[in-house]
């Protein structure tokens, strides 16, 4: 009986293996699931639903953001163009793929995209750095129309989130084939008589790199690797920290998100359950403190237990609601934290919790609030308004792999959650999700995004994979709106092909976008009715000679006339002033930029302070009264 | 240059050619100073802290890690894995009205089919069928008849046939405990095999599987949480 039974089970797995796989191509696309009961979906009608495919040829669509240009992977960072080369054929080979001519010719070259994947954007000057699966490609945007690439870092190890900070360059590394010296080889694979005697060589490696590297970046030209700070579960993102009380130093906090690697290969490791090992590696992360004057020194100095509660290591929970907290078990790891060290707080999106920490002292962070999410599935990446009164959060569902985004998607799935921060407390306003469907051969999820800095609004930009770059305004947290965006097609219209936005960030009046397969994207901003030229204008004012996304710095606007112009397109769109009162205000703006003699300005800013107390709401009264501040004394 | 050849009338031919090669020269410079000059993009690979970052060639091109036949098993094993799954969130329709449950069925039965689509799609990219090797499998249920080795197809984790078959005839709050339990049992299975992967040497290297045996370990780790927590809560 058990026998017959065991064999109708087996039986059906191959049966559901049959329809899942081999009746279809293996190459085709998943099937989308029925929309949960009570979910709504994204918008099959948008522009963005239906473009054509193509790796360079894709259609585009855009709204408020105009393409100025790609500067393609460079061609180190690839296994070669020509599938059919000699040398793409050995690169196949050496990778175990068959020279089978029923696999098609871009799912072999397509084995290796993730590995030569590109990813994270840091800037300093005017360089931008491109981390990739494979190293990190470092770029001139001195003249963004021209801009072209210097350097080709080859050093692989996994996602290699990149920041930089003066003369020095962090890189995350986290994948088992990363080594100390940067070598491409990996490690040996034994042979499949070995592994399957279960008798093969141990995992431990001692050359093997899993941690944050430092380069000393001083010739942008030939980066010098100066330190190598070996991590238990190796670095998946890490945070640049500042401590504005200390200039000497700069911290890390290195967030390990994959498997513990054995005691034996770094000593102190271990994978066991918190309630086994108050030892444990996981339930924590990583700080390294990096002395400036002796990079070669940086080491970790704290492993702080951001999910303890008392002495229980893991005491918050993956499940939960905004409601309740149900406090049953653990949050293993921090995927990213961001800083806002001005104002000693971060932001850490923990797997399964979203945490709010005090860090006014760098190395001893402490926990102050966490929440949960009914709909979130991962807990990715956190950033704040510019203000620090809102916490967005986003939730990676499906890994960034998965076409996430199809009208059959819930959209409260795999969205943004901005949160309201009052008083140290997170409280849910509402969610984002991109509004537009995408096929299902487009992986698409939240990503990520920096702020525009937009004075009187809060804006994001914000990568979604193959679903293109979005910007939200999230000024009001109930009602996050869509105010721009830009799609591409999908990569391959049959054939889900990993690629997309991987970050969409604003650095000095562009966008730059980090697209996974096929390389740098520059765009600015156009007005559209969500968006006036004064209100672009005024976000390039902001200069800045430094971001790391993650850490944060707050944006304080010069007093010029065009972002008391932005001001006043905000208030008149709003309806806080009428027509008229927004034409007097901009009568009287031109007449001072045409006289040089800001005099004039002086009774307007009267008239609009005093209103500000009659505003209908605080964002508008705010706008106001930023409005009198500029008017009353601007920059000419 | 035309005064030179005025001078020396009887070098024009050889002129004509020095010209011609001179402006070869200054019409092509810029091109090979673009190519080779302090202006190109320079390729680099950094040493171990301490050692020298070396310069490489222009045309060097990416180099990526060797097939691990480990990587193969493990994700013929978790096609297994997960068809089993499938197969139980399929069961929810008719057995239980629980809200909590249909939503996370929902989650579950999506993320792995989809990663089953992924696996295939891996495996065939590599030139292998999805089909497990019955000795890479746990032996435990062999019985020695010559459906032996279908019937060995159970990975880590995976319900037995009365497990399966208790399941199947279960309604509402009995089929929410059973299948709650037997899910976490399957998704700890999973996070038996990752753990298995990581533990073999050369495994694991090639980054679709690395991001792919990551993602299930801290998906499912996630998903038996929300489990747990709706076990404790049931009355």
């Amino acid at each position: 009986m058990k026998q017959i039974k065991l064999v109708a089970l087996a039986l059906s797995f191959v049966a559901i293996l049959i329809a899942n796989t081999s009746a279809q191509d293996p190459f085709g696309l998943e099937k989308p699931q029925p929309l949960p009961t009570g979910m709504t979906g994204s918008n099959p009608g948008d522009p963005r639903a239906n473009l054509s495919p193509g790796l360079y040829d894709a259609g585009e669509t855009s709204m408020g953001i105009k393409h100025l240009m790609l500067l393609r992977k460079p061609e180190a960072f690839e296994l070669g163009s020509d599938p059919n080369s000699p040398q793409v054929a050995k690169a196949m080979t050496a990778m175990g793929i068959p020279n089978d001519p029923r696999i098609p010719a871009e799912v072999k070259l397509g084995a290796g995209a993730m590995a030569l994947a590109n990813s994270d954007l840091a800037f300093s000057g005017n360089h931008l750095f491109m981390g990739n699966f494979y190293g990190i490609n470092i770029y001139d945007i001195s003249d963004p129309a021209k801009a072209k690439l210097v350097t080709s870092m080859i050093c692989p190890g996994g996602q290699g989130d990149v920041t930089v900070y003066k003369n020095l360059m962090f890189m995350s590394v986290e994948m088992p084939n990363g080594r100390i010296d940067c070598g491409t080889q990996a490690f040996p694979v034994p042979a499949l008589e070995e592994m399957q005697s279960r008798k093969g060589p141990p995992a431990a490696e001692k050359d093997r790199f899993r941690g944050i590297r430092v380069f000393d970046i001083s010739d942008i030209k030939n980066p010098k690797q100066v330190a190598a700070v070996q991590t238990c579960r190796g670095s998946h993102t890490h945070t640049l920290v500042l401590d504005p009380k200390d200039n000497a130093n700069v911290y890390l906090y290195n967030s390990g998100a994959s498997f513990v690697r054995p005691d034996a290969e770094l000593a102190g490791c271990s994978n066991a359950p918190a309630d086994k090992d108050p030892r444990t590696s996981l339930f924590s992360i990583d700080i390294i403190k990096v002395p400036l004057a002796a990079p070669q020194d940086a080491k970790i100095v704290a492993s702080p237990r951001l999910f303890a509660d008392g002495g229980k290591i893991n005491a918050l929970t993956d499940a939960g609601s905004h409601t309740k907290e149900g406090r049953v078990e653990a949050s293993n790891h921090c995927h990213d934290i961001t800083v806002y060290p001005e104002l000693g707080l971060a932001a850490g999106a923990c797997s399964g919790n979203g945490i709010l920490l005090d860090i006014k002292d760098p190395a001893n962070p402490k926990r102050i609030d966490s929440v949960n999410d009914p709909n979130f599935a991962y807990w990715h990446s956190a950033s704040f308004s510019n203000d620090g009164k809102k916490v967005i959060f986003t939730d990676e569902w499906g890994g960034g792999g998965g076409p996430r985004c199809r009208d059959t998607d819930p959209n409260k799935w795999g969205a943004n959650a901005v949160f309201n921060l009052e008083g140290n407390k997170l409280k849910f306003g509402n969610y984002y999700k991109l509004p537009a469907a995408q096929s299902a051969a487009e992986n698409c999820v939240a990503h990520n995004g920096s702020l525009i800095p937009v004075p009187g609004r809060d804006l994001k930009v914000q990568a979604w994979y193959q679903g293109g770059i979005s910007i939200m305004d999230f000024t009001d947290p109930a009602n996050p709106i869509e105010v721009g965006y830009f799609d591409r097609g999908p990569i391959d219209a049959k054939k889900l092909v990993m690629g997309g936005s991987w970050s969409a960030y604003w650095y000095n009046g562009r966008i730059y976008s980090s697209e996974i397969a096929r390389g740098l994207d520059i765009f600015e901003l156009t007005p559209t009715k969500w968006m006036t030229q004064n209100e672009i204008d005024a976000a390039k004012t902001v200069e800045k000679t430094l971001l790391n996304v993650q850490t944060q710095e707050m944006t304080r606007w010069p007093r010029k006339l065009v972002v008391a112009k932005a001001y006043i397109d905000q208030l008149e769109r709003s309806q806080a002033l009428s027509v008229g009162q927004a034409a007097d205000l901009r009568k009287a703006i031109s007449k001072a930029e045409a006289s040089k003699d800001a005099k004039g300005l002086a009774k307007h800013a009267d008239s609009v302070d005093k209103s500000s107390a009659r505003a209908k709401n605080s964002v508008d009264s705010a706008r106001m009264k930023a409005l009198a501040d500029v008017l009353k004394q601007p920059v000419m | 240059m035309h005064e030179l050849s005025m001078k020396h009338p009887q070098t024009r031919p050889l002129l004509i050619g020095l010209v011609s090669v001179a402006s070869l020269i200054f019409f092509f410079t810029p091109s090979v100073l673009a190519q080779s000059g302090s202006d190109a993009p320079i390729i680099v690979q950094p040493g171990a802290p301490g050692h020298p970052t070396r310069k490489l060639s222009a045309d060097t091109r990416a180099v990526l890690p060797a097939k691990s036949a480990k990587d193969v098993e493990f994700m013929k094993g978790m096609i297994m894995h997960h068809a089993q799954a499938v197969e139980m969130t399929a069961l929810i329709e008719e057995r239980t009205k629980s809200k909590d449950i249909r939503l996370l069925s929902a989650r579950i039965s999506q993320s792995q089919s989809d990663e089953m689509t992924f696996m295939t799609r891996w495996l065939t990219a590599r030139g292998e069928t999805s089909a497990m090797n019955p000795s890479a499998a746990d032996s435990s249920h062999s019985h020695g008849s010559h459906h032996s080795a279908v019937a060995e197809m159970r990975m880590p984790g995976m319900l037995s046939s009365k497990q399966m078959t208790d399941l199947k005839a279960a309604r509402d709050a009995e089929f929410d405990t059973l299948f709650l339990s037997g899910m976490i049992q399957h998704h700890r299975g999973a996070l038996a095999m990752v753990k298995d992967l990581f533990d073999t040497a050369g495994a694991g290297q090639d980054a679709e599987i690395f991001s792919f045996a990551t993602d299930v370990d801290t998906g499912q780790i996630a998903e038996i949480k929300i489990m747990q927590t709706i076990l404790n809560e049931r009355p």
